[in-house]
């Protein structure tokens, strides 16, 4: 079985978001760059499948040169190779990315499961596993709490609105992870240090066949929503149900 | 003139709050553009919910009724809803932003070759010049966006938007005929969590518990009898579904649901913007915490520090005696 994991690194999700001064993007000088959380789910559930029916796991990334430590932290987490496709991150939009795994799973041939994060915490589309499903024509089950193999049928369990719902899935098929859907490993020390050993390919968009780079959906400009003002303190319960009754009139 | 498809959110019969919001913002689209909206509903045994939608002003209603879609599956229903789109002019179509639109929408986008806004929240530009506005880093940035193919598919953020006052006339409610293919995909089972009280994105009134509260015993010992005396959906932070106090369902944030009700009542959640990402845009937010430095008292109207299984008892009889 192959499992081509799409991986994704993102400013730490804890980080306070600065923007440049003319709001045309984010001010990336001296951001930490983590590994998207959903996606180290995705990972972690690709090498609980390997451990369990031996697979061959890829970690695939798209972006500059500082997506490769991304990358290295899932080899160093057990998974066999990796692959970087180098673009600039202003290059990509959501059906660009998507297109761009859709021309790796097909370079790469014979992949059985393509497991993305439900979303990456930067831009929050929740989109790319989607677009990737529709192009290949493959079954997806997004948002996965819960994944089992057997044979060539994948069970996934989803979390969606009131509840959770149970697909079954020929192979090959797209999986997209919730946090729920495990807890990732931490990389062992042996594991960082054969990591640096495994290979990482580097693809351009020339090698996989993409010409048409025409973004869909561009970023015009970002702003920071208006705070919330600040609020009071209240001493009691009398003293809340005074305000929630006469002040904010909501009871 | 750009059509717009609406496709309706629905679940076990019931039409969503969320698909009502969603007009609003075709409505506006429809001002913008100059062309006007139709809307779908896919699904089986949907003839009620098509006329509840009668009266919004849509050119037609069109009902995609079939056994193959009794349980969505993405692979069919996003195949018929770009078919529809394709039937009725469509260069818009819209979804609301619930589980079922984020899955298919993106499917929708990419058979017709268009752009997706996901999370919309609003739009922007002059006249037939469209920009949209959406949420990135847990609605820490407000991005304005915008789409370079000839229409969009968009995901509305139903919370930003009121729902949709009827506006009379009646449109007529036409059977549709499409193609949705086979899905590769099988619906298995759903564990549906049951209850009697509002939805958490429909409310009123929201209260939601975090970790504070210890385990599932005391979460909804403590939580309940607050939620009934106000009448309000109960929430939880992503911590507490983790800890398994209750089900998935019940998250709010920047992973989970977004809500935006007249109150909001976080017990004994600490404030990770992750939380706040679904709640922050709630009219009236009260934090209820042991721990005065927690974050949650900075997005707090009223914030009252103590212990939530001696305060909120109290809250609960105060609000009860207070309604009734
Ligand atoms: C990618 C990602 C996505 C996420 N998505 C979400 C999301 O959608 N929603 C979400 O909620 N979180 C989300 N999180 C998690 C988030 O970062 C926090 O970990 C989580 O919100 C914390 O939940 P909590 O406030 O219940 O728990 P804690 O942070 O542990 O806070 C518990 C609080 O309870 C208080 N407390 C304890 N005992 C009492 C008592 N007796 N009385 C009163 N107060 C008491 C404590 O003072 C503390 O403030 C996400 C995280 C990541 C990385
Ligand atoms: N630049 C990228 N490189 C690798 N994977 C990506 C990239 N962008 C998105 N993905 C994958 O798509 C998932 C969903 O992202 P999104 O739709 O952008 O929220 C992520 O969790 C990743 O698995």
């Amino acid at each position: 079985m192959k499992i081509l994991v799409a991986a994704k690194r993102v400013i730490d999700p804890d980080a306070r978001i600065k923007l440049l001064p003319n709001g045309s993007g984010v001010d990336t000088q001296s951001v930490e760059y983590k590994v998207n959380p959903f996606c180290e789910n995705a990972i972690e559930e690709a090498l609980a499948l390997k451990e369990e029916h031996d697979a061959e796991v890829v970690i695939v990334s798209i972006g500059p040169d500082d997506v490769t430590p991304t990358i290295r932290s899932g080899l160093a987490m057990g998974a066999d190779r990796g692959i970087r496709v180098e673009t600039e991150d202003a290059a990509l939009d959501s059906d660009l990315a998507a297109r761009i795994l859709v021309a790796v799973a097909k370079h790469e041939g014979d992949v059985d499961i393509i497991l993305l994060g439900k979303q990456a915490v930067d831009g929050d589309n929740n989109q790319v596993g989607q677009l990737v499903a529709e192009y290949m024509g493959l079954p997806q089950a997004c948002f996965a709490s819960e994944v089992s193999v057997s044979g060539t049928t994948v069970t996934v369990t989803r979390e969606v609105d009131g509840g959770l719902e149970t697909l079954s899935m020929p192979l090959p098929a797209v999986i997209t992870a919730d946090l729920r859907l495990n807890e990732p490993r931490y990389a062992s020390l042996p594991g960082i240090m054969k990591a640096k050993r495994k290979p990482i390919d580097e693809l351009s968009l020339a090698d996989l066949g993409i010409t048409d780079t025409a973004l869909k959906v561009e970023l015009v400009r970002l702003e920071e929503p208006p705070a919330r003002t600040a609020g009071v303190m209240v001493e009691s319960v009398d003293q809340l149900m005074d305000k929630l009754v006469n002040v904010a009139k909501v009871l | 003139m750009a059509r717009i498809l609406v496709i309706a959110d629905h679940q076990d019969g019931d039409l969503k709050k969320s698909t009502l919001q969603t007009l609003t913002l075709a409505r506006e689209l429809a001002a913008r553009t100059g062309g006007g909206f139709d809307i779908a509903v896919i699904g089986q045994g949907v003839g009620a919910i098509a006329n509840k939608l009668t009266t919004y002003g849509a050119g037609r209603v069109l009902v995609v009724d079939d056994a193959k879609y009794a349980h969505y599956l993405a692979e069919t229903t996003s195949k018929a809803a770009a078919a529809l789109a394709k039937q009725t002019d469509a260069s818009f179509v819209l979804s609301s932003t619930g589980t079922t639109g984020k899955d298919m929408l993106p499917r929708v986008a990419a058979i017709l070759g268009q752009g997706m806004v996901a999370d919309c929240v609003g739009l922007a530009g002059e006249g037939a010049t469209l920009l949209y506005k959406r949420p990135m880093y847990a609605g820490n940035i407000i991005a304005t966006v915008k789409v370079n193919t000839p229409g969009a598919v968009i995901s509305v953020r139903g919370s930003e938007f009121a729902a949709a006052e009827p506006s009379g006339g009646a449109s007529p409610v036409e059977a549709a005929t499409v193609d949705g293919g086979t899905a590769k995909a099988s619906f298995v089972k759903f564990d549906g969590v049951k209850s009697e009280r509002p939805e958490l994105t429909e409310a009123d009134i929201v209260v939601s518990g975090g970790r504070g509260l210890k385990d599932g015993d005391n979460f909804f010992a403590v939580m309940e009898p607050l939620a009934d005396a106000l009448g309000a959906a109960i929430g939880a932070s992503r911590a507490a579904v983790d800890s398994g106090f209750c089900p998935n369902d019940f998250q709010v944030g920047q992973t989970g649901k977004v809500v935006a009700p007249k109150l909001y009542i976080a017990v004994a959640i600490s404030g990770a913007i992750q939380h706040l990402a679904g709640m922050k845009n709630s009219k009236c937010i009260v934090a209820i915490n042991k721990d005065a430095e927690a974050p949650i008292f900075q997005v707090a109207d009223y914030g009252l520090v103590g212990d939530a299984f001696k305060l909120v008892p109290e809250l609960a009889e105060k609000a009860r005696a207070a309604r009734s």
